[in-house]
C-alpha cells in the first residue's frame, strides 16, 4: 500500500513505473493502463503477445473439510463436480438474482486423491465485498484466506502466447485443455499455469509467489520483445475483451442485472441445488420479455460510452454498457441491454452526447481468433 | 507560431491573440503537453462557425480511444472559423500543435479570461509539477 495515495500496490508497481507505465486507481489499486499506445498493446497481443499484470484481482483460498459443498451452495455454478486441475466461470448472485461478481474457480490438485485447494479469483472492485459474503455465509463450513498480496497473477495472452511459455516453461503447454491448470516451473520457480485469459485470444494466466513476480516478468518481457510482443495496460485489456464481447463487472454485470439478461446461462447450474438466486433465476429464465445484451457496430469515429441512450424510432430502449473505438475492426463499437423487442431489430440509433448515431445490430463476438 | 510567443490556459490550450481594426480574435490550439497525454486520437468534435463559447467553458471535444477529453475556450466569443482540415488528419495535432494544429478562430467578445492564463515559463512550470 502506498501510505501517500492510498492506493494498494503489485509486485510490478515499480516496474510499471520505470518503463512509461501511466498509473491510475482501478478498483483501489495503482495500476496501468497503458505504457505508450493503448492500440499498439492491443494490435501487438492479437499479432504475437501481450503481458498483464493482473495481480490486483483477488485470489481468495477456501479452506475447511467442507469447501466444496460449501462453494456449491453459493456460487450459480457447481463445483464439487469439478475434476482436478479444472477451472469454472461462474457468477456469485444475491437472493434477487443480482450479479454480485463473476469469478472463476480453481481446483488445484494433480489427482483425484490429492485433497484439493480451491481457489476464488474474483473482481478488485468486488474483493471485499466477496469475502465478507462467503464469511457471512459459511457457518462454520470453511474459513477464507485471502492471498491476493502471497500470490501475484499475470497474463500472457495472443497467437504466440503458448510457444513463448513453452519456451521458459519446463512444459510444453499446446496441449492443456482450455480451462484447466497445472503445475510449471520457470528456472525452478514454481508456478500455476491455466489456459485461460480475457483478451479473446489463446494464452495462459500464471499464478505465482509474490517474491518471484519480477523475475519472472522480466523473463517473459525480454522474450516477449524478441517477437514483436510488449506489456500491456488495462486500456489494451479494455478494448481486447470488448472485441471479444466478454462482460465488464460495473458495465455489462452489476447486482442490477441478473444471468439471464446478462446471456450467462452457461454459467449457471440449477439442478439439485440451492444456492442464492436460484429461484429468481428460474423465474428470469421463464420470462420472454428479459433485457438483452446485444453488440453494436457504428460507422464513422465518434465513440459510444456507457450510459449512452440506445433508441428505435425515437423511443428509448435501452442503455449502452461498454462502448469503445475497435483497434481491429477500425470503428467504434459497444455493448448495450436493450428490451426483447428492440434486439430483433437490425438498426438502432445512439444518442452521443446529444446526437442521434445509426448503429448496426450486430451478433457477438465483434472478433473471433482463427483457430 | 512560436510556443514561446503564447499564451497558456491551465487545461492545456494556447492562444494566440490579434488585434485587427479593434476587433480581438484569438486562434486555439492543444499544447504539445497535451496533445502527448491523449494517445490514440480518433476524433476531434470541431465547434460550428457562428457558435457562441463561453470563458473557461467546453466547446469541443477530442475523442481518443479511452475516453473523450474537452477543449475549454479561455475568453467568450463567438467562433469564426475552424480547422475543417483536422478531422481526417489528427496526426496534424502531434506534428504541428502550434501551426497547422490549430483548433479554431474566436471573435473575443469578453477578454477578461486572457488575464488568467500564462505565460511560455509558467506553463511549462506547471506541467513539470504535475508529472
Amino acid at each position: 500500500m502506498n501510505t501517500t495515495t492510498g492506493l494498494q500496490q503489485t509486485p510490478l508497481h515499480d516496474w510499471h513505473a520505470a518503463h512509461g507505465g501511466r498509473l491510475v486507481d482501478f478498483g483501489g489499486w495503482s495500476m496501468p493502463v497503458q505504457y505508450a499506445s493503448i492500440v499498439e498493446e492491443h494490435q501487438a497481443t492479437r499479432s504475437a503477445v501481450g503481458l498483464f499484470d493482473i495481480s490486483h484481482m483477488g485470489r481468495l483460498i477456501v479452506e475447511g473439510e467442507a469447501r466444496l459443498q460449501f462453494l456449491d451452495s453459493l456460487l450459480t455454478r457447481r463445483v464439487e463436480d469439478m475434476q482436478p486441475g479444472q477451472i469454472r466461470y461462474s457468477l456469485i448472485c444475491n437472493e434477487s438474482g443480482g450479479i454480485l461478481d463473476d469469478v472463476l474457480a480453481y481446483r488445484i490438485a494433480e489427482a483425484q486423491s490429492e485433497p484439493a485447494e480451491l481457489m476464488l479469483v474474483v473482481n478488485a472492485s468486488n474483493g471485499e465485498k466477496i469475502v465478507a459474503w462467503l464469511e457471512e455465509h459459511c457457518d462454520g463450513q470453511a474459513s477464507i484466506r485471502d492471498a491476493t498480496h502471497q500470490r501475484a497473477m499475470l497474463a500472457v495472452q495472443g497467437p504466440q502466447a503458448i510457444g513463448l511459455m513453452g519456451q521458459l516453461f519446463d512444459c510444453d503447454l499446446t496441449a492443456m485443455r482450455y480451462y484447466t491448470g497445472r503445475r510449471a516451473e520457470l528456472e525452478g520457480e514454481s508456478c500455476y499455469v491455466s489456459r485461460t485469459g480475457y483478451t479473446g485470444e489463446d494464452g495462459c494466466e500464471i499464478i505465482c509467489d509474490a517474491s518471484v513476480t519480477v523475475a519472472i516478468w522480466d523473463r517473459l518481457a525480454t522474450a516477449a520483445e524478441k517477437i514483436g510482443g510488449m506489456a500491456a495496460g488495462l486500456g489494451a485489456r479494455d478494448t481486447l475483451r470488448l472485441e471479444a464481447a466478454m462482460p465488464l463487472y460495473g458495465h455489462e454485470l452489476s447486482e442490477a442485472i441478473n444471468p439471464i439478461q446478462a446471456g450467462l446461462g452457461f454459467a449457471i447450474n440449477l439442478r439439485d441445488r440451492e444456492f442464492p438466486g436460484r429461484d429468481a433465476i428460474t423465474r428470469f429464465r421463464q420470462d420472454g420479455r428479459q433485457p438483452v445484451r446485444i453488440g453494436l457496430q457504428l460507422p464513422g469515429r465518434r465513440v459510444p460510452r456507457q450510459g449512452c441512450p440506445v433508441l428505435d424510432a425515437g423511443q428509448q430502449v435501452g442503455q449502452v454498457t461498454s462502448g469503445t473505438f475497435s483497434p481491429t475492426l477500425e470503428q467504434p463499437i459497444a455493448m448495450a441491454y436493450v428490451n426483447s423487442t428492440a434486439a430483433e431489430q437490425k438498426n438502432l440509433d445512439i444518442d452521443i452526447r446529444g446526437q442521434l448515431t445509426p448503429a448496426t445490430v450486430t451478433p457477438l463476438p465483434f472478433y473471433k481468433r482463427d483457430r | 507560431m512560436k510556443p514561446e510567443e503564447l499564451l497558456y490556459a491551465e487545461t492545456h490550450e494556447w492562444i494566440a491573440v490579434e488585434e485587427t481594426g479593434g476587433e480581438k480574435t484569438a486562434t486555439l490550439g492543444l499544447s504539445a503537453f497535451a496533445v502527448e497525454l491523449l494517445t490514440d486520437l480518433v476524433y476531434i468534435e470541431l465547434p460550428t462557425v457562428g457558435q457562441l463559447v463561453e470563458a473557461r467553458q467546453p466547446f469541443c471535444v477530442v475523442e481518443s480511444v479511452k475516453a473523450v477529453s474537452d477543449v475549454y475556450s479561455p475568453v467568450a466569443g463567438e467562433v469564426v472559423a475552424v480547422n475543417d482540415a483536422l478531422p481526417d488528419a489528427l496526426e496534424t495535432l502531434s506534428a504541428d500543435a502550434y501551426g497547422a494544429g490549430w483548433i479554431a478562430k474566436i471573435k473575443i467578445s469578453d477578454a477578461s479570461g486572457l488575464a488568467n492564463l500564462l505565460d511560455f515559463a509558467a506553463y511549462q512550470k506547471q506541467c513539470e509539477e504535475a508529472q
